[in-house]
């Protein structure tokens, strides 16, 4: 169900690690639970993220969620067809619903984070 | 459906159900010392005697002056169907709604209070109301913050001293709010100093969220809103407009000069100058900045079976869902008030307004030509519109004894700004298009009274002769 090469975190953000930066999500799983997404508010590029940290806000028609940061770094790119197209999340959360690269502050960090089987085992759980 | 509260056996039932003996035991978890204590009422008192007592309270107001005082809060005529329609019983209902969609008539009284304004102020996106003037003010400012993401505010020392007061109890955890002074003398003495905004804008160390200013300001004098803003915007900085209501019928409005948001209190539209409050919370933002306003938005769309509708089109960010990350603090309307106000711009309608701005000019030039004609200058020189400082000595003992023949002779300024020897021998006075000819005459007469200085008689021949002449402020009030 969730791409095997990818990582996640239990906050059902997903995190695509290549060389040095890592592209960052939010999973199918968690669009289903927000149902249609209105708007994404995204860090500025130059910002430092905290891993666990709060990024950006996720609004869908029902709540709006905080965005926890899965990595330590520093935003290198923010996705911005979302302001205009919020609903791509919904579409491909995978792919062209992204929200942000980082440059890893701590290339071990991405290590210690679910792989998909264990996501898939804690998104059927939910 | 029973409005009663909750009566002893109910209470009894809940408190079983949750395995508790009474209700305070619910709120253990306060500490003992920002519980709030018992309230020391004094004993009921039979309604005869209440009422004698309270009509005895009643009587010490005095209801027979004629009234300068502006200040923030002004006197119109509000037309009698706004307080009739006021009276329908369908609007004595939940002002909001957590169901909303089903309550259409509140839906739609408060987006036309929406449309309203936003066509007054020129701007996309306003709020379903705050609770007063301050109120929005401090809302408007803490939206900068948020939108840019720093940390310091700028707010012209000409906005209305209560607003500064609010906006400094909301900053009180970690945000810095600097003041931005006035231009000391000459012919823009009395506005704010954009020589020093530039300077205080310039400091790379601490970048700016947000400037506001007043138009008019405090002082009733008419700021350049546009060279405020174009410096704002220049600093990366965004611009916020307090502006009073009625004067945007004769006035730019913030849209046109470059205003980010607008604030400001919603009173003089169509409510009494009553005690102090409930009053209406303005504000109004373009719509970039749509995420960042406090409160509810209600929109029209259409139904499934594409009848009109109307929506809470956002509220998403208010405290009952976002909790301590919502936009405010404060997660209400003045769902009445503001439709007061939608009644009285509705029933006057733009031609109306436009004549209630311009007529309170024209008299507020009229008052400055008989006061002049006494010898009495203004304070300040640059255009105002409906308001102004007069230099008085002694004005604190003058105010006093205008009030011993019926005069309210406006604000005295040492009382608000204690601090400022600029303004230690000045009164504030207004006129709207309620004061008449003979209240300025009288107000005249008074004042050469109570300064021991030229006979009546020189006065009235000068009102007669200057009564129809137009201002500076007269002639940009009728453009």
């Amino acid at each position: 169900m969730n791409p095997t090469d990818l990582r996640y975190t239990k906050d059902h953000e997903w995190v695509r690690v290549e060389g040095d930066s890592a592209t960052i999500g939010i999973t199918q799983f968690a669009t289903e639970q927000l149902g249609d997404i209105v708007y994404v508010e995204l860090p500025a590029v130059g910002s430092s993220l905290q891993q666990g940290a709060v990024f950006g806000v996720v609004e869908s028609v029902k709540a709006v969620s905080d965005l926890f940061a899965p990595l330590s770094g520093e935003v290198v790119a923010s996705n911005d067809a979302l302001s205009g197209q919020p609903e791509l999340v919904n579409q491909d959360p995978f792919g062209t619903g992204w929200m942000i690269r980082v440059r890893l502050a701590d290339a071990g960090e991405p290590d210690a984070l679910l792989d998909a089987a264990a996501y898939d085992a804690l998104s059927a759980e939910a | 459906m029973p409005y009663g509260p909750h009566t002893a056996p109910d209470r009894e039932r809940m408190l079983t159900a949750l395995g508790l003996s009474s209700v305070d035991e619910l709120f253990l978890d306060i500490p003992e010392a920002l519980r709030a204590s018992p309230l020391r009422l004094p004993d009921p008192e039979p309604e005869l005697e209440l009422a004698t007592r309270l009509r005895g309270l009643a009587a010490r107001n005095r209801v027979d002056l004629v009234s300068f005082l502006g200040a923030g809060v002004y006197r119109h005529y509000t037309p009698a169907a706004v307080d009739q329609m006021l009276l329908r019983g369908e609007w004595y209902t939940a002002y909001t709604p957590y169901q909303p969609e089903v309550s259409q008539g509140t839906l739609q009284s408060i987006y036309e209070y929406e449309s309203l304004i936003a066509e007054l102020v020129g701007l996309e996106i306003v709020s379903a109301s705050h609770y007063d003037g301050a109120a929005a003010t401090a809302e408007a400012a803490l939206m900068t913050c948020r939108a840019t993401r720093r940390e310091r505010v700028l707010v012209s020392h000409a906005v209305h001293p209560h607003y500064r007061e609010t906006m400094r109890t909301y900053f009180g955890s970690g945000l810095q709010l600097d003041e931005i002074p006035l231009v000391a003398e000459g012919p823009y003495a009395g506005t704010t100093d954009l020589d020093a905004l530039e300077r205080l804008l310039g400091d790379p160390e601490r970048p700016v969220a947000g400037v506001l200013a007043a138009q008019p300001n405090f002082y009733g004098l008419l700021e350049s809103m546009s060279a405020i803003g174009a410096l704002t915007h220049a600093a990366g900085a965004l611009f916020v407009a307090v502006v009073e209501p009625v004067s945007l019928a004769v006035l730019e409005p913030p849209g046109v000069y470059g205003a980010d948001i607008a604030s400001g209190e919603g009173q003089p539209l169509g409510i009494a100058p009553q005690y102090g409050g409930p009053y209406l919370g303005i504000l109004a933002c373009t719509e970039p900045l749509v995420r960042q306003i406090p409160g509810r938005l209600v929109g029209m769309t259409t139904d499934v079976r594409g009848q009109r509708a109307f929506v809470m089109t956002m509220r998403a960010r208010e405290q009952d869902i976002r909790r301590d990350k919502a936009a405010s603090n404060i997660c209400t309307n003045q769902a009445l008030l503001a439709l007061a106000a939608s009644i009285y711009l509705a029933t006057i309608g733009p031609h109306g307004l436009r004549d209630v701005a311009a007529n309170g000019a024209a008299r507020a030039s009229e008052l400055e030509a008989a006061l002049a004609a006494l010898g009495i200058e203004r304070l300040h020189a640059a255009p105002y519109l409906n308001e102004f400082a007069i230099r008085v000595p002694d004005a604190r003992a003058v105010h006093r004894r205008l009030l011993d023949r019926g005069i309210l002779g406006g604000l005295v300024l040492a009382d608000v700004e204690p601090t400022d020897p600029s303004v230690a021998d000045a009164l504030l006075v207004c006129a709207t298009e309620i004061t008449t000819s003979a209240d300025i005459a009288r107000f005249a007469t008074a004042l050469a009274d109570v300064l021991g200085g030229r006979s009546p008689v020189t006065i009235e021949a000068a009102v007669a002769i200057d009564g129809s002449g137009v201002s500076t402020a007269g002639r940009m009030a009728g453009r």
